[in-house]
C-alpha cells in the first residue's frame, strides 16, 4: 500500500480513509506530484467512482499572451496509447514552435483540429481515456525536480504493468517516441534499462550495437541465487546459467520500397534475362604495386590523388580494343549487336544512398593520368549526391573494385545494357612461386568476369583477361600499346 | 566613465588536454597610466581593446561547469558546425535543469542556411546555389522564418524554464549592450521581435521553441556578413509552389559594421555576455564549450546526426505542391509540358506530366511516373532512377535525347 507522503496533513487523513474503503485501488507515489490541493483531491475522489473517463485536454498557456496558435503537426493519432509527458503535437505561435506533451497516460480518443487549424489556449486540444482507478495527475503545472538525480524512481501503473524506469531512461524513451509499455526491462523487478531502450531502438533501425552486459552472466547476481545451495554447489565447477525467458520485443516494419531501391530492382531485374557465365583469374601485382608508390607522388603534385583503379581501366580499355565484342550492346530482340566505338567504362561506387556506376568517358583516348582525374571528379561529386545525367548514363563496359571493402571473389551482375562485368577482389600478399621455383611475397589480386554467353563465348572472355591481366602484371607492356 | 570590470576570462571545463599558460589580461579604466607617450599609449590602448577575443585557457574539473550554483551561465560554442550548435541547444532544452541558472549561449557558423521548424526549403531559398557553393542547409526546431549564417553573424539563444520565457526582455537586453557599447546607435526592438537599424534595417531575426519545462528565444544579430551571398541564396527560383509552409517576411538588411567599422563580431559578443553578466548577477565568465565532447555533453552525437538527416532537413516539410510548366526545346520548337506534384515528408505522393501523346514510349512514361511516385523530391534521387530506367529501355538515340531533355528539365525543379 502506498502512502502519499508529500500531502499536508489534514489531507493526508482523507486519503487514509479512501484507501480503507476502496480497496482495489492504489495511488501513486510520485515525486512528480507535489502540488496537490484540497481542490484537486475533491475532483479525483470523483474520478475513483468512475473507472474509465474520458479528459479533455486542454492547450494550457503558452505565455506572452497568446491566445491562439496553429497546429502544425501531431505526433499521436486517434487510438493511440501515450504515457505521461509524451509528445502530442507541436504548434507554432508568432515564431515560436511548441512542443505539447501529455498529462496523463491513456488512449488518445479524439483530435480537435487538423494540421494548420488555429487552435486557442484554455479549449480542449484533445480528448483522453484514462483509467481514473490509476488515479489522476494535478490539473495545475506540475513541478519538476531536477532530472539530474539518478537515485530515485518512479512508480507508473500501465494498464495494468507497473513499468519501473528512472527518469533519464524516461527521458530516453519520450526522446525517442518509445512507449514504455512496449518495452520489457530486464532490471531488477523488470525495471526498464537504458539498454532495453538501445536494444530496442536497435532493433527498430537495424543498427548493430555492441552487447549488452545484461547479455551475459552476471556473476554477482549467480553468487547471491547460488548461496543458499552452496554445499551442494562445491564439487560443481561450470556455473549454471540462469534460465530467465528471453522475451524478444522487436517488431517487423514494412516500408515502400522508393528511390535507389527500386531502380535496383528494375536493372537487376532486367539483368536476371542475360544468360551469365563467369570466369576467375589472379593477377600479380607486384610489379604495379611498386610503380603506383613512385607515381603516387607525382600525381600529388599535380593535385590527384592515383589510386589503382586508373590503372586497371586503361588496362582494360587496351584489352577491348583487342576484343570489341566485350564492349558491345545486344538489342532487345537478339537480333543485331552495336560495338560500341567509345569505351565508357563505368566504375561502382558505393554511397550512403546506395550503388551508383558513373562512367569515365572515352578511355580509349585518355591517358592513365586522364583516368585518375576524371575518377576523383566523380568521386567527389558522387559522395555529395551531385552526380549528373550524362555521368550515370552511357557506359560500355564496367569495373567493380569490391575488394576496396574486401572479398575475393565475386559474382557480378552484368549491367544492361552492357555484356560484360568484372569485380576486383583486394591485394593479398601471399606465397608464390617464381621462375627459379623460389617463394616470394606476391601482391595478389582475384578477378572474376561475368559476360553475356549469348554473343559471348569462354574462349573470348579467358583470352580478354589474359591480355588484361598481362598488362598489369607487366606494367611496361601497356607502353607498347598505348594510342 | 572607467568602469573598472573584472578580468575577462574564458575557460574550457574538460578535465583532458594539456594546459595552457594562463595569459590573464585585466581591462579596466585605470589599466595603463603609465606610458607616457601618447602614440604609444593610444596603440596600447587599441591594441588591448581589440584583444579582448582572449584564449586564456584554464583546466576545470567537470563538475564544476554544470553545477554553478549562481544564477546564470554563458557558454560558447567553439565549432563553427551548424548542426553541432543546434545540436546543443537541443541538448540544453533536454538536459538542463534551467530553475536555478538561466544560460546564454553564444554561437557562430561557417555558410549555413537556417530554416524554421514548420518551412520549405524549395519556397525559401536557392538550393541549386547552395549545393554548388556548398553552403550547408539546417533546420532548427524552433519556429520563425530563414536566415543565412556565416561568420559575420553572432547567435544567441537565451535559455530559460517555461515560465521565464520572455522576448521582449532578451531583446531588450541587447540593445542595452550595443548602446552601451556604441551610443550613437540607432537600434531598437520592434513588436515582431526584430530589431532595426536606422528605424528600417533588420540586424536580427527572432525565433523561440517551448517544451514541457523549458523555453528558448533565439536570434541572430548581423555584424559583417556577407549580405550579397545572403541575398541570392534567400532568393527561391522555384515556380508553381503552393504550401501552408510558414513564409519568411524578407526585410531589407544591414550589417553594424557597416555602421561603424571598429564592431567585430568578437567585440558585440563580449559586450552582450557582459551585460547578461551584470543583468543576472554573475561573473563576466564565458565558458567554452566543444560539441562534440560526448563525456561533457552525453547523446550530443545523436542529436547532431539527427539534425543532418535528409527525413529531418527536408522530410519535415509540410505537405506542399508543384504546379509548373517545362518549356522544352526541342528539334527547333518548344514543348510546354505542364506537370502537377504532391509533395509530402519531402517524397512525391503524385505526379503528373502532361506530355504530347507518343512523344515517349507509354510503357516508359508510366515506369517514369510508377518510378517518381513515392521516390524523394530530390535531384540524386531523381537522376539515379532516370539513368536506371534508360538501362531498361530500347537503345534508341532519339529516345535516350527526348528521355535526357525531360528527366533533365524534371531535375531542375527539384
Amino acid at each position: 500500500l502506498n502512502i502519499i507522503t508529500t500531502i499536508k496533513e489534514n489531507h493526508l487523513t482523507v486519503c487514509i480513509h479512501r484507501v480503507r474503503s476502496c480497496g482495489s485501488i492504489r495511488f501513486i507515489k510520485s515525486k512528480y506530484v507535489c502540488v496537490f490541493d484540497k481542490s484537486a483531491l475533491k475532483f479525483s475522489h470523483q474520478q475513483l467512482f468512475l473507472m474509465h473517463s474520458n479528459f479533455s485536454f486542454k492547450l494550457s498557456d503558452i505565455g506572452e499572451g497568446i491566445t491562439e496558435v496553429t497546429v502544425k503537426e501531431w505526433y499521436v493519432k486517434e487510438g493511440d496509447s501515450v504515457s505521461q509527458f509524451d509528445s502530442i503535437c507541436e504548434v507554432q505561435s508568432d515564431k515560436a514552435s511548441v512542443t505539447i506533451t501529455s498529462r496523463y497516460d491513456g488512449i488518445i480518443r479524439k483530435l480537435h483540429y487538423n494540421i494548420d487549424d488555429i487552435a486557442f489556449v484554455g479549449k480542449p486540444l484533445v480528448d483522453i481515456e484514462i483509467d481514473a482507478s490509476k488515479g489522476v495527475a494535478s490539473e495545475e503545472d506540475v513541478v519538476e525536480t531536477p532530472p539530474m538525480s539518478h537515485e530515485e524512481h518512479t512508480h507508473q501503473e500501465i494498464k495494468g504493468h507497473k513499468t519501473l524506469a528512472t527518469p533519464a531512461v524516461r527521458r530516453l524513451a519520450m526522446e525517442n517516441n518509445i512507449k514504455l509499455s512496449e518495452i520489457v526491462g530486464t532490471g531488477k523487478d523488470n525495471r526498464i534499462l537504458k539498454e532495453d531502450i538501445l536494444n530496442y531502438l536497435a532493433k527498430q533501425t537495424g543498427a548493430i550495437l555492441p552487447p549488452s552486459p545484461k547479455a551475459e552472466i552476471v556473476p554477482p547476481l549467480r553468487k547471491t541465487e547460488a548461496a543458499p545451495a552452496a554445499p551442494k554447489d562445491k564439487a560443481r565447477k561450470i556455473p549454471v546459467p540462469v534460465s530467465r525467458p528471453i522475451t524478444f520485443s522487436g517488431k517487423d516494419r514494412t516500408e515502400p520500397v522508393t528511390g535507389f531501391q527500386k531502380a535496383m530492382v528494375k536493372t537487376m531485374s532486367a539483368a536476371l534475362k542475360i544468360p551469365h557465365f563467369g570466369y576467375f583469374d589472379e593477377v600479380d601485382l607486384t610489379q604495379l604495386v611498386r610503380l603506383r608508390e613512385e607515381l603516387k607522388p607525382l600525381a600529388e603534385m599535380r593535385g590527384v590523388k592515383l589510386s589503382f583503379m586508373p590503372f586497371f581501366i586503361k588496362a582494360a580499355s587496351l584489352g577491348l580494343l583487342q576484343y570489341p565484342i566485350l564492349n558491345s550492346s545486344l538489342d532487345e530482340n537478339c537480333q543485331n549487336v552495336t560495338y560500341k566505338a567509345s569505351h565508357n567504362i563505368g566504375v561502382a561506387m558505393d554511397t550512403e544512398q546506395g550503388l551508383i556506376v558513373p562512367n569515365v568517358k572515352n578511355v580509349q583516348v585518355c591517358s592513365v593520368f586522364d583516368i585518375a582525374v576524371e575518377l576523383n571528379r566523380l568521386q567527389s561529386l558522387g559522395s555529395a549526391g551531385q552526380l549528373g545525367t550524362s555521368d550515370l548514363t552511357g557506359g560500355t563496359f564496367t569495373l567493380s573494385n569490391i575488394g576496396t571493402i574486401g572479398g575475393t571473389y565475386a559474382k557480378p551482375v552484368i549491367l544492361p545494357p552492357e555484356v560484360a562485368i568484372g569485380a576486383l577482389g583486394k591485394i593479398q600478399a601471399l606465397p608464390r612461386f617464381n621462375g627459379k621455383g623460389e617463394v616470394f611475397k606476391a601482391q595478389i589480386m582475384n578477378v572474376s568476369w561475368s559476360a553475356d554467353h549469348r554473343i559471348i563465348d569462354g574462349a573470348t572472355m579467358a583470352r580478354f583477361s589474359n591480355l588484361w591481366k598481362s598488362y598489369l602484371e607487366n606494367p611496361a607492356s601497356m607502353l607498347l600499346d598505348l594510342k | 566613465m572607467p568602469v573598472s570590470c573584472p578580468p575577462l576570462i574564458r575557460h574550457f571545463p574538460s578535465v583532458t588536454g594539456a594546459g595552457c599558460a594562463p595569459a590573464a589580461f585585466s581591462i579596466s579604466g585605470a589599466g595603463v597610466p603609465s606610458i607616457r607617450c601618447p602614440v604609444i599609449k593610444n596603440m596600447v590602448l587599441l591594441s588591448l581593446k581589440n584583444c579582448i577575443w582572449l584564449s586564456c585557457v584554464l583546466r576545470t574539473p567537470k563538475a564544476c561547469f554544470w553545477s554553478t550554483a549562481s544564477g546564470g551561465l554563458i557558454i560558447q560554442s567553439v565549432s563553427n558546425d551548424v548542426y553541432q550548435n543546434l545540436a546543443v541547444e537541443d541538448w540544453i532544452h533536454d538536459n538542463m535543469d534551467l530553475e536555478k541558472q538561466q544560460v546564454l549561449f553564444l554561437w557562430r557558423n561557417s555558410p549555413a542556411v537556417v530554416i524554421g521548424r514548420h518551412q520549405n526549403p524549395w519556397q525559401e531559398c536557392n538550393l541549386r546555389l547552395l549545393r554548388q557553393k556548398n553552403i550547408k542547409l539546417a533546420r532548427r526546431r524552433s519556429g520563425g522564418g530563414t536566415v543565412y549564417h556565416d561568420l559575420g553573424n553572432i547567435n544567441l539563444t537565451f535559455f530559460t524554464t517555461r515560465k521565464k520565457y520572455e522576448r521582449m526582455e532578451n531583446l531588450k537586453l541587447i540593445v542595452k549592450a550595443l548602446k552601451a557599447l556604441r551610443p550613437q546607435l540607432d537600434v531598437h526592438v520592434t513588436d515582431r521581435y526584430d530589431i532595426l537599424l536606422d528605424g528600417q534595417y533588420k540586424i536580427s531575426g527572432t525565433a523561440a521553441k517551448l517544451g514541457r519545462t523549458s523555453a528558448y528565444h533565439h536570434c541572430t544579430l548581423l555584424c559583417n556578413a556577407d549580405k550579397f551571398v545572403l541575398s541570392s541564396v534567400l532568393k527561391s527560383p522555384y515556380r508553381g509552389l503552393k504550401s501552408n509552409a510558414t513564409p519568411s517576411v524578407p526585410a531589407s538588411v544591414k550589417n553594424l559594421f557597416e555602421e561603424d567599422p571598429s564592431l567585430t563580431s568578437e567585440i558585440l559578443l563580449d559586450a552582450i555576455a557582459k551585460e547578461y553578466a551584470v543583468q543576472h548577477q554573475i561573473d563576466h565568465h564565458i565558458t567554452l564549450i566543444n560539441p562534440a565532447d560526448e563525456t561533457l555533453l552525453p547523446g550530443i552525437s545523436n542529436k547532431t546526426k539527427e539534425l543532418q538527416t535528409w527525413d529531418w532537413v527536408y522530410g519535415k516539410t509540410p505537405k506542399f505542391s508543384v504546379s509548373t510548366c517545362l518549356n522544352m526545346a526541342y528539334k527547333g520548337s518548344v514543348l510546354d509540358v505542364k506537370v502537377n506534384m504532391d509533395v509530402k515528408h519531402g517524397r512525391i505522393e503524385v505526379c503528373n506530366i502532361d506530355l504530347p501523346e507518343q512523344w515517349l514510349p507509354p510503357g516508359l512514361y508510366s515506369e517514369l511516373v510508377r518510378s517518381l511516385t513515392g521516390s524523394k523530391f530530390c535531384p540524386n534521387e531523381t537522376t539515379t532512377l532516370a539513368a536506371t530506367l534508360l538501362r531498361v529501355c530500347p537503345q534508341d538515340d532519339e529516345l535516350h535525347s527526348r528521355w535526357s531533355l525531360l528527366c533533365e528539365n524534371m531535375i531542375r525543379l527539384m
